[in-house]
């Protein structure tokens, strides 16, 4: 589903990603680890096609075809998501016309059939139960006012209902209550299935613990470093990522 | 006999004569000076009175010099090249059809879902005045009428209703208030008038639309509406539909009286022609808008002002009774080369009164939008009170914002709060919206109609929905 090769990527001139290699197909679950600053929201923002960040090399296929083809929107429609570390707030626009703006380009562009206002509200007001969210919350302000928490489960709301084929979620686990991480990775399971893939992006084993990944990497100076099963997430949470960089840093 | 030929008999004094065949012509050259006031006059079949009135108004304008203070650049005006009357146009010199008319028009009404015989008087096209709502105009009158409400035009009110009309006219706007004012009140061509009688709940909104056919008041229009005591009523002026005129200055005056106890709400959508991406063309627009509220009397204005090349407007109210209220809500927006220079005046003159200001300015292309207010508390204006929140949106960064909020306070009791922000669309949000599958242009009018939805929801239902797809179209080629 997504083949990464060799992807080189910079971000206001400096290079970021150096050369990193990852194959996600249909149906896993992987999970990226790193240190701060390696470049782990940069990887997600470049597929998702963020402005200012730029590819200089290597390539990213979704299904076979280049991303940087795309424009965010269309990438969106052809199934992709990014749950963001920091969902920004958009003043005075209600969640719920943000959902049904988003629904009803996304839906169109991928020849499903629309939603009228009924089962919009209808669904919107089942998946906030299922992320244990009010529903008052789709009157507000898209993540305007809201707690660090309620942003991630209002990201993981907008994801059920989009229902992406390759979801991408960065840090969505971070600010999150014991409680709330058990209902955010019950979405998230939710959402697997033999057809669709998650890439997560998580500092912490425990997210792991509820969402069990197929594969884990260690991205660490733009590249990926190591990869290996559950186990290895483990085994980062007890020797952090000294081991595996001071590797690196050696000279050959 | 030629208008100049016309005019020329006119100025040599030859009135009587001159003015029966004056007043069979249709048009003025251009020019201003006591015998066209004369001829306007004349032609309206106005009371002596009211000449007075206009030729007072005249001289106090010749005396004026022409206002320079805003934040506005534009060629000067030549006012010798205005035609100060000009009789619609016949049905003949009209387009024909729609077929007639500037394709892009056409494809704006489209957008904003216009019926196609609204299309049509929109665009000026000759189509028969009766088609449309004469049923619908009449049972309305007749609803009116029921209730005890005037609704008509000025001239037919200077006729029918000369003991409203005198006391009231000038009494908010003086016709030397200011140059654009006194323009209008020598040369006014027609406009609406409003009388509520006391008590008496306005059983519909009033709207200028219902009067579109008779109402092409022109470039000098007049308005005044009367609230007697403890009466209501919310008056819609202008459509959302751009509108097709031919002339570039637009001086209008608007009077409010609200007396004890009374509501006025008074909402425009202003979307005239606002010039192409270089500034040429458009409307220059110079309006002055003022309300007296007496005694626990309240007067809202919301306006949203998408059109015009310039718009120089200020929508007050004088605050002159104890317990009054002034409300202020705009959203004013700007692209291309357009200039927007308007705020409010609230004037508190009476004890406990408190107005509220919310402005919004959303600014694109290369275009300037100035938000210009002034608080103004007067000694014996004991508690009064004064919100004020100003905000600004950039859209690019070749557009500009500015804001000259003025306060001044001569009584110590005055509570004054005011809020300014100015924000872009940020990168951020139109990525989470891309993100979420929603084109760019949409994302930005989406997020530009949050940015209004304080403003918005102050107006009338259908105006809001309007207004919304009016901003949507108006930003249409602003990103990218
Ligand atoms: N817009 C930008 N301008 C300059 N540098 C940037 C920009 N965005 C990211 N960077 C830099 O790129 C590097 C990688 O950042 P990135 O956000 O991808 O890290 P991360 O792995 O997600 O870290 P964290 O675990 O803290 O979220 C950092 O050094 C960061 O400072
Ligand atoms: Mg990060």
């Amino acid at each position: 589903m997504l083949e990464i090769k060799d992807l080189h990527a910079s971000v206001a001139g400096q290079d970021i990603l150096k050369g990193l290699n990852l194959s996600v197909k249909a149906g896993e679950v992987h999970a990226i680890m790193g240190p701060n600053g390696s470049g782990k929201s940069t990887l997600t923002n470049v597929l998702s096609g963020r402005d200012g960040y730029q590819i200089t090399g290597g390539q990213a296929l979704l299904d076979g075809h280049d991303v940087s083809e795309l424009d965010p929107e269309q990438r969106a429609h052809a199934g992709m998501f990014l749950a963001f570390q920091y969902p920004v707030e958009i003043p005075g626009v209600s969640n719920l016309e943000f959902l049904k703006a988003s629904l009803e380009a996304t839906r169109k562009a991928q020849g499903k059939e629309p939603w009228d206002a009924v089962t919009l509200l209808k669904k919107a007001r089942e998946t906030c139960k299922q992320v244990d969210l009010d529903p008052q919350f789709l009157k507000r302000g898209v993540n305007e006012g809201f707690s660090g928490g309620e942003k991630k489960r209002n990201e993981i709301m907008q994801m059920l209902l989009l229902e992406p084929r390759l979801a991408l979620l960065d840090e969505t686990d971070s600010g999150l209550d014991i409680d709330a991480l058990q209902v955010v990775a019950r979405g998230v399971n939710s959402l697997r299935s033999p057809d669709r893939a998650i890439v997560l992006v998580t500092h912490y084993q425990r997210l792991l613990d509820y969402i069990v990944p197929d594969h884990v990497h260690v991205l660490a100076g733009g590249r990926i470093l190591k990869s290996g099963g559950k186990e290895l997430a483990l085994e980062l949470e007890q020797k952090g990522y000294g081991w595996l960089t001071d590797q690196e840093d050696a000279p050959a | 006999m030629t208008s100049q030929a016309e005019l020329d008999k006119l100025i040599r004094g030859d009135y009587a004569a001159g003015f029966i065949s004056a007043i069979e012509s249709d048009t003025l050259p251009p020019g201003l000076n006591e015998d066209v006031i004369r001829f306007i006059s004349a032609k309206k079949g106005e009371p002596a009175w009211l000449l007075d009135w206009r030729l007072e108004a005249y001289k106090k304008w010749l005396s004026m010099p022409l206002p320079t203070w805003a934040h506005l650049d534009h060629p000067p005006l030549d006012f010798d090249e205005v035609s100060y009357y000009s009789a619609p146009k016949s049905m003949a010199d009209r387009p024909q059809s729609l077929d007639e008319v500037d394709p892009e028009l056409l494809r704006t009404y489209e957008k904003l879902g216009i019926p196609l015989h609204e299309q049509e008087m929109l665009a000026g096209v000759a189509v028969d005045a009766v088609f449309d709502s004469v049923s619908v105009g009449t049972t309305f009158k007749a609803k009116l009428l029921e209730a005890g409400v005037i609704f008509c035009s000025i001239s037919e009110a200077v006729h029918e209703y000369p003991d409203l009309i005198k006391p009231y006219l000038g009494s908010v706007v003086p016709q030397g208030d200011n140059f654009y004012a006194a323009l209008n009140s020598a040369v006014f061509s027609d406009g609406s008038f409003v009388y509520i009688p006391k008590g008496v709940r306005c059983p519909m909104e009033l709207s200028t639309y219902f009067r579109i056919n008779e109402a092409k008041t022109g470039q000098f229009e007049r308005t005044l509406i009367v609230a007697d005591e403890g009466s209501y009523v919310s008056y819609l002026e202008g459509c959302t539909a751009p509108m097709r005129d031919e002339n570039q200055l637009h001086a209008a005056v608007v009077e409010l009286v609200a007396l004890p106890g009374a509501q006025i709400k008074y909402s425009t959508v202003q979307n005239w022609y606002p010039g192409d991406e270089n500034g040429k063309g458009g409307i220059y627009n110079f309006v002055t808008k003022r309300g007296v509220a007496h005694d626990n009397a309240k007067i809202s204005w919301t306006q949203v002002e998408t059109g015009s090349a310039i718009t120089w407007k200020y929508p007050s109210v004088i605050l002159r009774g104890d317990n009054a209220v002034g409300e202020f809500y705009s959203v004013a927006l700007t692209r291309h080369m357009q200039q927007a220079d308007t705020g409010t005046k609230m004037i508190h003159l009476g004890k406990n009164t408190t107005s509220t200001i919310i402005s919004k300015g959303i600014s694109a292309g290369r275009s300037s939008n100035t938000y210009r207010g002034l608080v103004r508390i007067s000694p014996r204006a004991e508690n009064a009170r004064n919100f004020t929140q100003c905000d600004s949106l950039l859209l690019g960064d070749t557009c500009g914002a500015h804001t000259f909020p003025y306060i001044e306070s001569r009584n110590p009791s005055a509570m004054i709060e005011h809020e300014a922000t100015t924000s872009k669309v940020s990168d951020d949000q139109l990525f989470l919206c891309r993100n979420r599958g929603i084109d760019p242009e949409k994302a930005v009018s989406m997020i530009v109609n949050g940015f209004c939805k304080e403003v918005f929801k102050e107006l009338p239902m259908e105006f809001a929905v309007e207004a919304g797809k009016l901003l949507e179209v108006s930003l249409e080629g602003a990103v990218g």
